[in-house]
């Protein structure tokens, strides 16, 4: 499955906006990300690529825009 | 017997300082003394409970480490070979359990047994604790490494009040000495934060606190004691109070900031202009930041996350919801067994809640609600005094108006 599409989609259906055209905006200080969507996106990520992420050592910094989120997701996928 | 408080008045920064002054040297050269470091922490934490009432406290604090020690290390070796939630769950309930008997002795229903438990510093050492344990739950934290863990638990400068640090990034910093150019960087830090904390808590916490916050609490306590339920000088004292809490707390945070720094350590700040606020979420961001990201991470996230997962509530707006009431009244409760405090998590998480919805609306009739510099400006106006309604709450006082007269 091709990773960045299957990210992009999960995000559009959680923040309901499509990121692809802006794949280095910060999710959390635009106000896209808050702390409920967070946990809703690293679910719905663990359903779709079977990877476990943290959710007590959650950083910030390492998932706060796509393509971030995209790296992460490779790197946890192994 | 010399006794020093800490940060408590400005001879205190030069027993210490010359105390760390080989340390910075070390740390300037890449080299990181850890012996030496454990023996400044160790000495100025002597210093705290050296000595009358004092004494206990240093004693509790004795129990309490080894306690935790043997609680961490326990739990560790345990999650190499397994991973059962009832034993994360056991572990984290006997991390809490010194706090709990310790809030429960305060409200005088075990005194004179219990309060032997305490001693200052406990609150804030119970989350480096526990997140240690919920570390390990998750696989972040993997070996128990027992230097590590005690210079983490008795790390000196963030003792008494915080900043919270989490053991995985403090390990980190701990293990090396910085870069020398950030090293430099950060004693520039750390010299802007101490003049900085001095202003703040040497004169401004030290004017609102001492002199007009007083005065004002006296003023309405003439009105109690004429028999009146409500007083116009309960204002002020809201405002006043407001004031020095900031002051009082932000100078302590800038002193314990700087202090770390010039021990190579980069503990997370405290305080962001939580003044300036346009709504109580994003006060949250800004105020008592390790406090309020720590439960933010392990206590919503934690309880969203297991509500969703399991899908026992299927409308998201509900479990975040019940999840603000959980998170603040838990905050609440952490700070103490009194009515205020449990009044002040409510009052946050009625808020929180509707402060989304407001959102959710805001979302909903876009086209209608408008949005400027001037509905920003009244948004950080609401949110201030919302705000200090609530530490009007929090500071006790009401309890002395109404029940104490």
């Amino acid at each position: 499955m091709d990773v960045k599409a299957g990210v992009l989609e999960v995000l559009n259906n959680i923040i309901g906006e499509d990121m692809a055209d802006q794949m280095d905006e910060n999710l959390f200080d635009s106000g896209l990300l808050d702390s409920m969507a967070t946990v809703e996106l690293l679910l719905e990520l663990e359903g779709r690529f079977g990877i476990q992420a943290p959710v007590s050592e959650f950083n910030r910094e390492d998932w706060d825009t796509a393509n971030k989120i995209i790296a992460k997701v490779e790197s946890l996928m192994g | 017997m010399l006794n020093l408080q800490p940060y408590a008045d400005p001879t205190y920064f030069l027993y210490l300082l010359a105390a760390l002054v080989p340390l910075a040297i070390g740390l300037y050269f890449g080299k990181r003394f850890v012996t030496y470091e454990i023996l400044v922490s160790l000495a100025f934490i002597f210093l705290i409970f050296d000595e009358g009432h004092y004494i206990n406290q240093g004693i509790a604090l004795i129990g309490y480490s080894i306690w935790q020690f043997f609680l961490v290390w326990g739990y560790i070796t345990y999650r190499k070979k397994a991973n059962k939630a009832w034993v994360f769950y056991l572990a984290a309930f006997l991390s809490i359990l010194p706090i709990i008997l310790v809030r429960i002795s305060g409200t005088g229903l075990f005194k004179p047994q219990l309060s032997l438990f305490g001693f200052l510093g406990i609150s804030y050492l119970t989350f480096r604790s526990v997140g240690m344990i919920i570390e390990t739950r998750d696989g972040v934290t993997h070996d128990f490494n027992p230097i590590m863990f005690l210079r983490f638990m008795l790390f000196m400068p963030t003792l008494s009040s915080g900043p919270i640090d989490r053991y995985s990034r403090f390990a980190k910093d701990a293990a090396v000495a910085p870069e020398r150019s950030r090293y430099i960087e950060l004693l520039g830090e750390a010299t802007k934060k101490l003049f900085l904390g001095f202003v703040y808590k040497f004169i401004l916490s030290y004017y609102f606190g001492e002199i007009i916050y007083p005065y004002f609490q006296n003023q309405a306590m003439s009105d109690a004691h004429h028999g009146m339920l409500l007083s116009w000088w309960l204002i002020p004292v809201a405002y006043s109070y407001g004031m020095y809490l900031f002051f009082d707390f932000a100078g302590y945070s800038l002193f314990a900031l700087a202090i770390s720094y010039v021990m190579g350590i980069e503990s997370p700040i405290n305080f962001n202009k939580p003044y300036g606020s346009k709504n109580i979420k994003e006060f949250w961001n800004r105020w008592h930041m390790s406090l309020s990201f720590w439960f933010r991470d392990f206590v919503f996230m934690r309880f969203v996350f297991l509500f969703l997962k399991n899908k026992w509530i299927k409308n998201r707006n509900t479990v975040s919801t019940i999840a603000y009431f959980v998170n603040m009244l838990t905050m609440g409760l952490w700070h103490g067994l009194t009515w205020f405090y449990i009044v002040y998590g409510l009052m946050h998480a009625t808020g929180m809640a509707v402060n989304d919805a407001w959102i959710r609306f805001k979302r909903k009739h876009k086209d209608k609600i408008p949005h400027n510099k001037f509905t920003e400006a009244f948004a950080v106006v609401l949110t201030f005094h919302f705000v200090i309604l609530t530490f009007l709450v929090f500071c006790g006082f009401l309890d002395t108006f109404w029940f104490h007269r």
